[in-house]
């Protein structure tokens, strides 16, 4: 078969609805349409239904009781339900909270905005392979910590923190942890219990479910988690969560679950061997080219690779028929370099132009080879452009040379 | 286009593309939008005219290397110049987007067969007028008109010539 172009490989950004998915629901649209809080009709019942299984197919997902599922839009909002519901909940226990730097926004705002209003962020620093440690974590939680929130993997670079042990040592000092899973869940296993985690996000257009829903798993047992709600109205979601469901959406989230539970082994193993075809097909012949992130420590569709003397914004021209995401281009071109890349400490002329690849369930062994075909002749190309590349071949240090601004 | 009907009538195997490709069909293939790029920038980003590099160490040889990397953008024009002061040739390198290889590539093509006093009244607004630049790339070409004055005052520092008059701030 042609390959059709271009081809999708940003599947960290979103993913396509999975047929699947969609064909569940459709029906909810049309036929099934009703308010799942309408307790006296069939109508209501039908819907009310719908959830209930979604509910069950994402506590199934994530090894939690279908009662512990709130409904939300997505991570955006699960992750500032869970960090400020917690630190206005539990103000009166503490106003100390730990996070990361390479955190997703939806993440760092929240806790941007609470230490505008007075509360004390600890930012912890991963190492150059943009892991956050346990150890870290336990050196950084006080007497008056009442939550660290750290992703569970990286949406730019694929890596995987250290969770379940990062869950331990929460649960030793006391500590609620809430994660963002939105990059993990449905790709890797993801226990909330075994991995000791009070609140977690989750998104469905991560995993081939629609845009504008998601989820945030909040315990009930051991400890009661509560939260102060972002939004108030008719009480949905044990109060957490106010607002008529969004049925298909949820209905949608619920089978992309169950999808992505049935078929993890043999999807995870597909795009292994995918993703590493990739790696080495790039890294044999690129000399340069390295992975950013712990290469043995990341989610199984993910790769970010830096071609360094080689700038981002023209590398993305060169490869347009693969969509894919840049960490950077010029900045003078008010395009922000990435702070993922940047609190790696890697430097200017190597996080100017690194790619994401994110491959997913569509992603064929033919795309792949023509990715890294395309890749590599473009990055042959402009090397053969790049004044660095030239000046490294001659022996110049480039970071002791001292440049004049422009 | 009815998804609808298509999607419920048979369970879709896996791996299967059928509804992407249903969805590519109206439309062109145009690949992915970056940016807006102009015909000319892609001409001259597709095949850049006088890639490479002149010896640096010849005397009648100039060069300029302008930008840094923290920004994104480094220009490296090199010209060589005869006897009667004109530029008989012209190569450059650019690490840089596509419309700064575009105005380096455009810059080489301009100053060859020029003398120093024509190429050092290039404006950077005539790149971004023929290369059609917008607003954000504007200093893609200052930066070529930067590389061509900063060859010329190498070229003319090594020869000691004077270039007061043509001295720009
Ligand atoms: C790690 C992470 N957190 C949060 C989000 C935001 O999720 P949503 O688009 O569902 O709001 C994303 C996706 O962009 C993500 O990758
Ligand atoms: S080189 Fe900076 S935007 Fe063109």
């Amino acid at each position: 078969m042609a390959l059709k172009l271009p081809i999708y490989m940003d599947h960290n950004a979103t993913t396509p609805v999975d047929p699947r998915v969609l064909e569940v629901m459709l029906p909810y649209f049309t036929e099934k349409f009703g308010n799942s809080a309408s307790r006296n009709h069939e109508f209501g019942w039908e819907a009310e239904d719908g959830v209930k299984l979604a509910r069950r197919q994402v506590g199934e997902l994530i090894g939690a009781d279908p009662k512990e599922i709130i409904w939300t839009s997505g991570s955006t909002e699960s992750n500032n339900l869970a960090i400020k519901g917690v630190a206005d909940m539990y103000k009166d226990k503490g106003r100390h909270i730990i996070t990361a730097i390479h955190e997703h926004k939806a993440t760092l705002d929240p806790c941007k905005r609470l230490a505008k209003m007075g509360y004390d962020i600890t930012w912890l620093e991963p190492g150059a392979d943009g892991i956050v440690t346990a150890a870290q974590v336990a050196e950084a939680i006080r007497e008056d910590t009442i939550l660290v929130t750290i992703m569970w993997a990286n949406n730019e670079l694929g890596t995987i923190n250290e969770l379940p042990q990062i869950g331990k040592v929460c649960k030793e000092k006391g500590v609620l942890l809430h994660t963002d899973a939105t990059q993990a869940v449905g790709k890797i296993p993801v226990d909330v219990n075994a991995a000791g985690v009070d609140l977690l996000s989750g998104s469905a257009h991560k995993i081939y479910g629609p845009k504008g829903a998601g989820f945030l798993y909040v315990r009930r047992r051991k400890p009661r988690v509560r939260l102060t709600p972002i939004i108030d109205g008719g009480g949905h979601e044990r109060g957490m969560r106010s607002g008529t469901l969004n049925v298909t959406g949820i209905v949608g989230l619920g089978k992309a679950c169950e999808l992505c539970r049935l078929e993890m082994v043999e999807e995870t193993a597909r795009l292994l061997k995918l993703r590493d075809k990739l790696d080495h097909g790039v890294l044999s012949q690129l000399e340069h080219a390295v992975i950013n992130g712990k290469a043995d420590q990341r989610l199984p569709g993910t790769t970010n690779i830096s071609f360094p003397y080689v700038e981002g914004e023209s590398m993305m021209m060169a490869i347009k028929d693969i969509a894919v995401s840049s960490g950077s281009a010029c900045t003078s071109a008010s395009l922000e370099p990435s702070y993922v890349l940047k609190a790696l400490g890697l430097g200017d002329e190597i996080a100017h132009s690194s790619i994401r690849f994110g491959l997913g369930r569509f992603t064929t062994e033919e795309e792949v080879d023509f990715t890294i075909d395309k890749v590599v002749t473009a990055v042959k190309k402009l090397l053969e452009l790049s004044p660095l590349y030239e000046m490294v071949l001659e022996g110049i240090d480039i970071n002791a040379i001292e440049w004049g601004a422009h | 286009m009815s998804l609808y009907a298509e999607v419920g009538e048979e369970p879709q195997p896996r791996n299967d593309w059928a509804l992407r490709i249903r969805a590519h069909e109206n439309k062109p293939n145009t690949g992915v939008r970056i940016m807006a790029y102009s015909e000319k920038v892609l001409s001259h980003y597709e095949t850049p005219r006088n890639v490479g590099s002149l010896d640096k160490n010849a005397k009648n040889v100039g060069t300029g290397i302008v930008g840094a990397p923290e920004c994104g953008d480094v220009m490296k024009l090199q010209i060589q110049v005869d006897d009667s002061g004109k530029i008989v040739d012209a190569k450059f390198k650019t690490f840089g987007c596509g419309s700064a290889i575009a105005s380096s590539s455009l810059a080489t093509e301009w100053i060859k067969g020029r003398t120093l006093d024509e190429a050092m009244a290039i404006k950077n607004t005539e790149i971004v007028q023929e290369l059609s630049l917008p607003p954000v790339k504007i200093h893609c070409s200052v930066l070529a008109e930067d590389a061509i004055k900063s060859a010329i005052h190498d070229y003319q520092e090594k020869n000691g010539l004077d270039h007061g008059d043509h001295d720009h701030n």
